[in-house]
């Protein structure tokens, strides 16, 4: 493709040898697309490389030991507890762990999972709270892993619950999963 | 009567003035790209729907991976250099200024205090995460959950690199506190997290962001 016009140096006919002027013109087609190239893989690459950000908000620590109740009390027909299990599976209750609305069950993590159950329960709970939303509970247990603490806030924001945070999960809780046989290594 | 002959026009288009403005285009773009150094500890991040993107400038980042090793880094290569300075002081470990200048360079760093200058010294190719175990984390506020001091004193210098930025320019305006990011592998276990969570609380840094892929199906 490149046509390079170039004098072929013929004409020798007397006289002085006139050199054609004409531009060297070459065919700029394939350094066009080279560039083209190069501006496309600079573009992704910046603004491709960074990572996505998920912000986390953590209730203020109470360091007072002396202060009696670190627990915020929330009422029973509103808080929805998940424990995070091994094995990406969840162990959800509704209500006190002592006498419960909804007894722990084992769910999957996912749309078919324990997005079901969070969509159900925030329905739910309105009309027997008087009105007032539900509170979700993530407590995740020392076996569970990162993937499904980000999964779960995941799905709070795809469910769009307002209410949720993350607490300390406790001796009573980690028997309920060991029984549910989710406290695997 | 002669068919009436349509005069092919040349199908070549001048390409220079194309050319030019592809190439002005290019040299913009590899002049803003950032060049990245590779990261010591790579990490595997679980993906959310989340699209917030994490900020350039303004953060330091804490990496664990592997096993629950912990490192840190900071972006700003002055915010990094004032940092070391507060901990040099506050662990009593002199620094040379040539190793203030390799840890501006440094990208991110999981060795206990004591043995930072040794990991300086190293040749950057030599400082791998085999020869680094991470940072030491515990549940207290003492020099020992060094984890909790670098962060501490990261916030700090941020703070006076601001004002001290906001004094000798008028129209610098303030960029807030440093962002905390956590980048996590997927596989790591709750326990290490709890504790560099806390670590956080303890400091009442109660927001900080968790890095994630991106994921497009729910």
């Amino acid at each position: 493709m490149a046509e390079l016009n170039q004098d072929s140096g013929g004409g020798k006919k007397g006289g002085k040898v006139r050199s054609k002027k004409n531009g060297g013109r070459v065919d700029l087609t394939a350094m066009v697309d080279l560039a083209f190239l190069l501006i496309t893989f600079f573009m992704l690459t910046t603004s491709l490389n960074k990572p996505q950000a998920m912000d986390v908000n953590m209730p203020d620590k109470n360091k007072d030991i002396n202060e009696k109740n670190p627990e915020i009390d929330i009422a029973d027909n509103r808080s929805v507890v998940l424990l995070l299990g091994s094995d990406n599976k969840i162990a959800w209750y509704y209500g006190q762990l002592g006498n419960p609305i909804t007894p722990p069950t084992v769910v999957d993590y996912g749309k078919e999972g324990i997005r079901k159950i969070i969509l159900e329960k925030k329905a739910q709970v309105p009309q027997v709270a008087g009105g007032k939303d539900v509170i979700v509970v993530i407590r995740p247990s020392d076996r569970s892993v990162q993937r499904n603490l980000v999964d779960i806030l995941d799905e709070m924001k795809i469910t769009e619950v307002s209410r949720f945070m993350i607490s300390k999960i406790n001796a009573d809780e980690v028997e309920v999963l060991k029984e549910k046989g989710i406290y695997n290594e | 009567m002669g068919k009436a002959k349509v005069k092919r026009a040349s199908t070549t288009i001048d390409m220079t003035a194309m050319c030019d403005v592809s190439f002005l285009l290019l040299t913009f773009f590899v002049l803003t790209a950032t060049a990245r150094q590779p990261e010591t500890l790579m990490v595997d991040t679980p993906a959310s729907t989340t699209l917030d993107k994490l900020p350039d400038d303004n953060l330091a980042i804490i990496t664990v991976g592997d096993n629950g090793k912990v490192f840190f880094t900071i972006k700003n290569p002055n915010v990094k250099e004032r940092t070391l300075k507060n901990m040099s002081a506050k662990y009593s470990v002199p620094f040379s200024e040539e190793d203030y200048k390799k840890f501006r360079n440094q990208e991110d760093f999981g060795v206990p205090f004591k043995q930072l200058r040794a990991l300086l010294s190293l040749e950057q190719d030599k400082r791998t995460v085999d020869v680094q175990p991470g940072i030491p984390v515990d549940s207290t506020e003492e020099l020992s959950n060094e984890l909790y001091h670098w962060v501490q004193q990261a916030r700090l210098a941020t703070v006076e690199f601001n004002r001290d930025r906001e004094a000798e320019n008028k129209n610098f305006t303030n960029p807030g506190a440093l962002t905390i990011a956590i980048k996590a592998d997927a596989e790591e276990k709750y326990a290490v997290m709890n504790l560099i969570i806390e670590t956080l609380r303890n400091q009442k840094q109660n927001k900080f962001s968790f890095v994630t892929g991106l994921r497009q199906e729910n």
